[in-house]
Parts: structure tokens; sequence; C-alpha cells
């Protein structure tokens, strides 16, 4: 049983997802099995994180045909730690979702949404565990159309729209990564992960690998939205119902940066990126300005959910730097904001979910008074909005210190300096929202709201939690970092 | 009891407190009375250590660590010892004068008040207890965020726009500069512990310690050194217990205990001698402090005209730890003290003035010291303090000061803080003179001392100043301790 986990952590949500969609109207039975394939698929995730801690990996041939003609699943510490947080982030949705979902989609398609949550959700665990360059093209697609049906489906008109500009984009993405893998294909004759990094350097001075490179890079970018490829993010979080906005923010974003460090590392080696082809020096003005750029964007968005879309741009733009700096202390910042952000940004979206619940939508307006009113879901956003800027002794800063560390070791003093400006930004913007829920008196005081329901509540308070618990005790998740890191970098450390 | 405890008791207290106050905060006598309660118990508490640190022990206490090496760590050395008593014992006065000033003025949220008063407490004890720059950061944010809701307490824009300045330049200075401060000692010298003799002699080049010297004054926006010294009139906005304890004590003094701390513990005196900026620092704080002497002069305000002189003070502090002797920075280190119980007294008759009048401005005050003769008289003994006349606590420090500056040969500044103790009569003198002297413009009918709770305090403290006249050399004897590299068992 124990050798069949990687098979088995793939398979539980996929095939789950046709089931609850045939059982039609059933809502409630719907969202049942959803929540137990992604609990199960959360333990999975937990057994196979714990047995590749030590730095081991594990191999894994699909349908018993031996790689590099059959399909290989691999499991090192890399990818356990972003399956982990896919796990995790959609075992505290599920509670949260049963509520939400029910008052923002309607009655007649909660089974088709939750199918296409799982498959989802099988999408971006399949891209992570598949160590076939074809298989994770598949994987990309399946999660990402599963995702435009889930955005589509959003409460406001432009929903369709902004799930349409999505589908654009992720589609030139998912086509230019296809490209770069035939490419691959062509010189190399082989699609294993592993099998490519072994054949890649006779071949790595051709124009034509130079090219694959380029496409593979350029095509995961639009995915991972790096600025300024980043535009259709903004509106597919904004408009897409709470429950898939905190799920696709804690986790598509994050599979697209494992992929990337995947194929940057494992496939094409430190060397061939970085020192050949300076990747570093390339990636870095992007960061910076990825940073910069929609952190003042931010600051002047009215709509609460949108001024968080444009934070997680921000955000990647962090990762990326960590990656950017081509050392072993940035890329375990990277590795390590995948998981604090995921986190904190999962709870503030769900407290913005909470927010939506009994508010009806999130404009800054509309927030008047919500301090007093429901006072532990705005608590969650003000602790969480602590973590998210990188105040001590929350998730972020224990990011935030070790990505100024790789600023300084790298003798980069500017971009040090740059980093707490933007943590300026970020409190600028996280304190916009407080101002208003806190300061300003509601238009119709009358009115009675109600804290937001215990369904919804509960899962908020307990990632809110999180955010404290691992930014006081560090040790764990900078230590997995560290593991996933060294994992990554394989033989050709710097 | 252990060390341990001895340490986490005085943490614990104002937390508890805290709970106690928003527990009973629909019944005004028992959340008033608790505030006292907690005052107390953390004072004694607070005391429970003095007799260990005295002795030349360091009790030490390790929370957690975040990462290895860095953690939150307590260690009491003298410097926080006294500091720790100093915000602790002079909350008793002022949670009573609170109590008195709130009801007077009809202030309304008194819970909230209290509440995030007992929170503000806790983090100075946490500022004057940390064991490492990484520590007391933590605390020095959390002081900031307590106090803000102080601040903005009356609700009106006014009072939000001040609040909103008050956050922003010391939430800003912190994050850009301290943050940016403690990362780079971090990364240089590979520790951030408090440690006697600093930690930066043989790891860090004086280049790169001159840059971080400048980061470090800067980043300490409390000590409100100029150009950042704007939150400190800003705040005047908030009710005077908070002007009087916070930004009179609790908070100012956490800023130049930090500056010290920081001068005596991380660079050393030594090193900070070789350092091109300290000069340029020891410049600045001259100019700050007689700039804001000469603003002082020129407010109508009472409570504007002690903040300026506030951060004209403060700058004295700055001044005694940039002078880079021994005898300077026990000097600031006692003006630490002196200054806090003179410029509470201050702020204390300001409210009480308030309170019995309604009235902000000086030029209104004429002749009302025939009608609250208490609360001038105090004001008068605190002025003294503040100016530094004998027999008043304040003229040792500037006395040590002085020595200090004579000892490094810096005539200069010696000349300053001449000029300045004549501006510090030339603003803080009139007012008195005024309301003894002066007819009053009004008639003056009805006007009566402010009500027993505010007026207890402001005395006892105007008592206090004089008391310390004579306890300065006890005080000192604690004080010097922090000097000795090997703490003496």
């Amino acid at each position: 049983m124990l050798e069949h986990l990687p098979a088995l952590q793939v398979a539980i949500t996929l095939t789950a997802a046709p089931v609850i969609m045939m059982l039609g109207r059933a809502a409630r039975l719907a969202w049942l099995l959803t929540t137990l394939s992604c609990w199960a698929s959360f333990a999975v995730a937990l057994l196979l994180f714990n047995q590749v801690a030590d730095g081991s990996v594990i191999s894994y041939e699909m349908g018993g045909w031996a790689p590099p003609w059959g399909i290989e699943y691999s499991i090192d510490a890399a990818n356990a730690w972003v399956l982990l947080i896919i796990g995790l982030i959609s075992a505290l949705v599920m509670p949260f979702a049963r509520r939400s979902v029910e008052q923002e989609i309607s009655e007649s398609r909660i089974a088709l949404f939750y199918s296409a949550f799982l498959l989802a959700n099988a999408g971006l665990i399949g891209i992570t565990l598949t160590a076939d360059a074809f298989n994770i093209f598949v994987f990309f697609e399946i999660s990402a159309l599963a995702s435009y049906a889930l955005i589509a489906m959003g409460q406001d008109r432009r929903a369709v729209l902004s799930a349409y500009q999505y589908l654009i984009m992720g589609t030139v993405g998912t086509t230019f990564l296809l490209i770069g893998i035939g490419f691959l294909y062509i010189m190399t004759g082989t699609l294993n992960l592993g099998d490519l990094a072994a054949r890649l350097p006779e071949v790595s001075d051709t124009r034509t690998i130079r090219a694959a490179f380029g496409f593979i890079a350029v095509g995961i970018s639009l995915k991972l939205a790096l600025f300024p490829l980043h535009l259709w993010l903004p509106n597919a979080y904004t408009y897409a119902p709470s429950m898939v906005t905190v799920f696709l923010s804690a986790t598509a974003t994050k599979v697209a940066i494992y992929v990337l460090l995947r194929f940057v590392y494992g496939v094409f080696g430190y060397e061939f990126s970085f020192l050949e082809l300076s990747m570093g020096w390339l990636l870095m003005p992007l960061a910076v300005l990825g940073i910069v750029v929609p952190s003042l964007v931010a600051v002047f968005q009215t709509n609460v959910k949108r001024l968080l879309a444009y934070s997680s741009v921000a955000q990647v733009g962090y990762m990326i730097l960590g990656i950017s700096f081509a050392s072993m202390l940035g890329l375990t910042a990277s590795i390590l904001h995948l998981f604090n952000h995921a986190i904190t940004k999962a709870a503030l979206f769900m407290a913005v979910g909470c927010l939506v619940y009994r508010l009806g939508g999130v404009s800054l307006s509309q927030l008047a008074g919500a301090g007093q009113r429901m006072p532990w879901t705005m608590g969650a956003f003000v602790i969480a909005g602590l973590s998210l800027i990188g105040v001590p002794l929350t998730a972020g800063f224990v990011t935030k210190w070790h990505l100024l560390q790789a600023a300084l070791e790298g003798g980069m003093w500017p971009i040090a300096v740059l980093l707490l400006g933007t943590s300026l930004l970020a409190a600028l913007y996280i304190w916009k929202v407080v101002e208003s829920a806190y300061f300003r008196e509601p238009e119709d005081s009358t009115e009675v709201i109600r804290e937001a329901p215990l369904g919804l509540l509960l899962p908020t308070l307990l990632l809110t939690a999180s955010t404290v618990v691992f930014g006081v005790l560090g040790h764990f998740t900078v230590e997995s970092a560290r593991t996933a890191a060294s994992a990554l970098m394989g033989g050709g450390s710097p | 009891m252990s060390d341990s405890m001895l340490i986490a008791l005085p943490l614990a207290v104002p937390l508890i407190g805290l709970l106690l106050i928003v527990a009973s905060g629909r019944v005004d006598w028992l959340r008033d009375g608790f505030t006292v309660a907690t005052a107390v118990a953390m004072f004694t508490a607070v005391l429970q250590l003095l007799p260990k640190v005295s002795a030349g022990e360091r009790p030490r206490l390790e929370l957690f660590e975040l990462l290895p090496g860095l953690g939150i760590t307590f260690e009491i050395e003298p410097l926080g010892m006294v500091f720790a008593m100093l915000a602790s014992g002079l909350w008793i006065l002022t949670a009573l004068y609170a109590i008195g000033y709130m009801r007077g003025a009809k202030e309304k949220h008194h819970t909230r008040f209290h509440a995030f008063f007992a929170v503000a407490l806790f983090s100075a004890t946490g500022i004057a207890f940390a064991g490492n720059m990484f520590t007391l950061f933590v605390f020095y944010e959390v002081l900031t965020l307590s106090t803000y809701p102080l601040v903005a307490h009356k609700g009106t824009d006014a009072a939000r726009a001040g609040a909103r300045t008050y956050l922003g330049l010391l939430l800003g200075t912190s994050v850009a500069f301290l943050l940016l401060a403690t990362l780079l000692t971090w990364w240089l010298a590979g520790t951030l512990d408090f440690t006697p003799g600093g930690i930066m002699t043989g790891r860090v080049d004086p280049v790169h310690g001159s840059i971080l010297l400048l980061l470090f004054m800067y980043g300490i926006g409390k000590a409100a050194l100029m150009p950042f010294h704007r939150w400190l009139p800003a705040a005047m906005v908030a009710p005077t217990p908070v002007s009087a304890l916070l930004h009179a004590v609790a908070v100012v003094k956490a800023g130049v205990f930090t500056v010290l701390k920081v001068t005596v513990y991380l660079f050393g005196l030594d090193y900070l001698a070789e350092l091109a900026t300290s000069e340029v620092v020891l410049y600045i704080a001259v100019f700050t402090l007689l700039a804001a002497s000469l603003v002082a002069l020129r407010q109508d305000n009472l409570k504007a005209r002690l903040a300026y002189s506030t951060v004209s003070q403060l700058s004295y502090i700055v001044v005694g730890a940039m002078l880079v002797n021994q005898i300077a920075a026990l000097g600031g280190s006692l003006h630490i003290v002196m200054h806090a119980f003179g410029k509470i007294t201050l702020f204390f008759c300001a409210g009480a003035i308030y309170v019995a009048t309604k009235k902000t401005e000086i030029s209104d005050m004429d002749g009302l010291g025939r009608r609250m003769p208490i609360t001038f008289a105090a004001f008068f003994l605190g002025a003294l303090c503040v100016i530094g006349i004998p027999p008043m606590g304040g003229v040792w420090s500037k006395w040590h000061l002085m020595m200090g500056a004579f000892d490094a040969g810096y005539g200069l500044v010696v000349s300053a803080l001449m000029i300045s103790t004549l501006l510090n009569i030339g603003y803080l003198i009139p007012p008195v003179v005024r309301a003894f002297l002066l007819p009053p413009k009004d008639g003056g009918g009805g006007v009566r001392e402010a009500p027993f709770l505010c007026v207890l305090p402001l005395s006892l403290t105007a008592l206090g100043c004089l008391a310390l006249f004579f306890l300065a050399e006890n005080l000192a004897a604690v004080l010097s301790g922090m000097f000795s590299a090997t703490p003496a068992l």
C-alpha cells in the first residue's frame, strides 16, 4: 500500500471528480465527498512528506513501466513540500467552502463546481508529482481548464470575461511550454526529467536548446504571473467565487513557480541557466519591477479582493527575486515563501470570503464599521495582514529575514533597502483596509450584521493562527525549505 | 524565586491586568481599581529584580528561538533595570492621575484607554529587559502600535491626523532604517546579543560601522532626532495622561534608552570613538537640542511647548551617548530618570489646568497661580528640574554631561549645553511667572484646583524631583554597573 502512495495522491482526487459530477443535484453529498477526498489527499501528502523529509527520493513507475519509457513519478523534499501546501490548503478550504459556495453558486451547479474544483486540485497535484515533461503539460491543462470553469462561475458577470482572459493567457503559456518541451524531445529523444538532465549537456550548446529554455521560461512565467505577464491574475482573483480565490491564490502560482525551479535547476541545471544564460540578471529586474509596481497599484485599489490580488503579484515578485540571487540562501527564501505566503494569503482571502458572506461585497466603503460588527474576521485579517507586511513573529517575517540575508550575501544592498521600502507599501495598503473597517462609521448604522458563521470563521482563524505559529517556530519551515532547496540544487549547487 | 520567574512576572502582570480591565469594563470603579492594582503589582514585581542586578548579576530568560541564534531573550542589566523601574513606578501615579483626568475632562472609552495603557507598559518593559536587538525591535514595534489608539483616542479628525503622522513616522523609520540596521548587524557581526563592550569590534570594519550608526540613530525614531521629530508634537492630540507617561517617559525614553543600549552594548564606546559618523550624530543632536528649544520658545500652547522641550531634552541623552566617554554616557542615563520626573510633573500640571479651566494656551493662564497654587508650585519645581537647577535632580545629569563634554574636549558642546539651559529658563519659567504675578484676564472667578486624584500625583512627582537630588548618587552607582565588561559576582 505505502509504495503506491504517489499514484494514490493524484488518483484520489482525479477519480472522485467524475463521481461527484454524476451526483447531479445532491449538493450536500457532493461537498461531503469532495471534503473527504481532499482530506485523504492531504493525509497522503503528509505521509509522502514524512518519507522524504530526510532528503531521500521516492521513484514510482506508473503502471510498472520503467523510466525513461514509462511515466515516472518522482518525489523529493522539494515537491513533497509543494504537495503539502496543496493538501493543507485544500483540506482547510473545504469546511470553509460549504456555506460560502451555497451562497455564491446556484444549487444546480454545485456538484459541477466541486467536480471542477477536484480536477483543478488533481491537476496541480499531478504537475507537482510527475517527472515527465509531457505529463507536466497535460496536468497543467487539466488544472487550467478546470480553473477557467471555476472562475467563470463567479457571481459577477465580469467573471466570465476574466475567465476568458485567463484562458487566452493561460493557453499561450502552456503552448509555449509545449513547444519548449517539444524542442527538448527533438534534441534528446526523452521526456523524463532525470533523463533529460543527463542528456542535455551534450547538446546544450545549440540554438534549439536555448530556444527551448526561452519558451519554457516564458510559458511558465505566464502561468506564475511574473510581471509583466500578470495581467490575467487581478481580474481572475477578483471575480472568482471566494473559495476559488482562496484555493488558487494559495496554490496555482506556487505550483508554477515549483515547475520553473524544477526546469531551471533539475533539468537545465545551475550552470546552464545561471552562468551561461545569466537567468539571474534576467529575472532580477522583472522581480524588482514586479514587487514595486503592483504594490503601488494595490495602494490605490478600492476593492479589497483586487487589492490583495495585486499584492499576490508583488509576492510572486519576492519569490522570483529569491531565485534570481542564484544562491542557496535565495532559493531557500523562495521555497520558504511558497509556504508562508500560501498560508498568509489564504487566511486573508478567507477573511475576505467571510466579509463577502455577510456584507455582500468588499469595497472599502462597504467595510465601514466591520471592525465592530465582525471582530473575529477583522482580527484575523489584521493578523494575517501583519504577516503579509512581514512583521516580526509572523510567517512573513521569517521569509523576509531570509530574503534580506540573501540580498546582503549577494552584495546587493540596494535590493535590501528596496525590500524594506516595499514592506512599507504593504503596510500602507493593509492600513487602508484597517482604517475603513475600524475608524469609519457605517452608512446605515441600524442594520444588524453578525459575525460570519462558524464554518467560515474556524478555518480562517486556524490559518491565521498558523501564520503566527510558523512565525514563532520558524525552525520547521526553514529546515524543510533548506532540504527542499538542496534537493533541487542536487549536485549543481554554486 | 528563580531568575526566569522573576523576569516573567513583570511582563505577565500587565497582560493579566489587561484581561481584568477588559473583563470589568462595564463597572467603572472595579476597572479603575484593577488599573491601579496592576500598576502597583507591576512595580513591585520589577523591584524584586533590583537586589540581584545591583549585586552585579544579570538574570536571563530565553523564551524561544525563532531561528538558530535569533530569539526572544531577556537579560536584565542596570540601564534596563532603571528604565523598567521608572516606567512602572510612574505608571502608578499616572494611573491615579488618569482616573481623575478622564473623569474630570469627561473623556469617553475609558476601558479601551486603560487597556492599551497596560499593553504600552508591557512593551516598554519588554524593551527594558530585551537581551538582544531583535527582542528589542519586536517590543519597540508593539509599543508603537499599542500607543496608536491612545493618540487617536478622541476620534476627531485632528486626533486621527495627528495619530497618522505618529504611526507613519515611527513605523516608517523603524522598518526602513532600524530593521535594516538590525539585519546588517546580524549579517556582519553574526549576533545581536547585547554584550558589555559591544559586539562590533573586530567584526565590522569602521566604514560599515559608520553607516550602521546613522541607520540606528535615524531608525530609532522615538529618540526624535531632527528631522524625524514631527511625531512627538503630533502626539499631543492625545489625552494628557498619555502625553505625560508615554510621551514624556515610556515611549520617548524607550527611544533614547535604545540609543544608549545600542551605543553601549552593540557598538561599545571604544569602537564608537573610531567611527567617522559618531561626531556627525553628535552635531545633529546638538542642533536638535538648540533648534527645538528655540521652537519651544515660540509655542503658546502649553503642551506643544512641553513637547518641543522634550525633543530638545532627548537630544541631551543622544549627546551623552555620542560623546563616547563613560561620564557622558552615565549623564545621559541619569537624564532619562531626571527628565522623566521633571517632564511628567509639567504634563500633569498642564492636564490639571485643562481639567480645572479647559485652558490650553499659556497666554490665557495669567493669574491662575493664585487659584491653583499647588499645581503651579509643582510646575515650578518640575521646570527647575528640567532646567537643571539645584536642589533638583536634573542638576546631576547635566553636570555629568558637561563634565563628559569637557573631558572629550568639545568646547562647542559645552557652550551649546549652556545656551540651551538659558533657553530652558526662557520657555519654562514665564508660564509660572505669569500665573503668579500677572492679574487674571477674566477675573478668574470660580476656578479651583483640579480633582484630588489629579493634584496628588503631580505633587508627588514634584517632590520626587527634589528627592532625586539626594538619591542621584545611589542611582549613579547602580547605573555604572553597565560599563563593567564582566559582571562582578
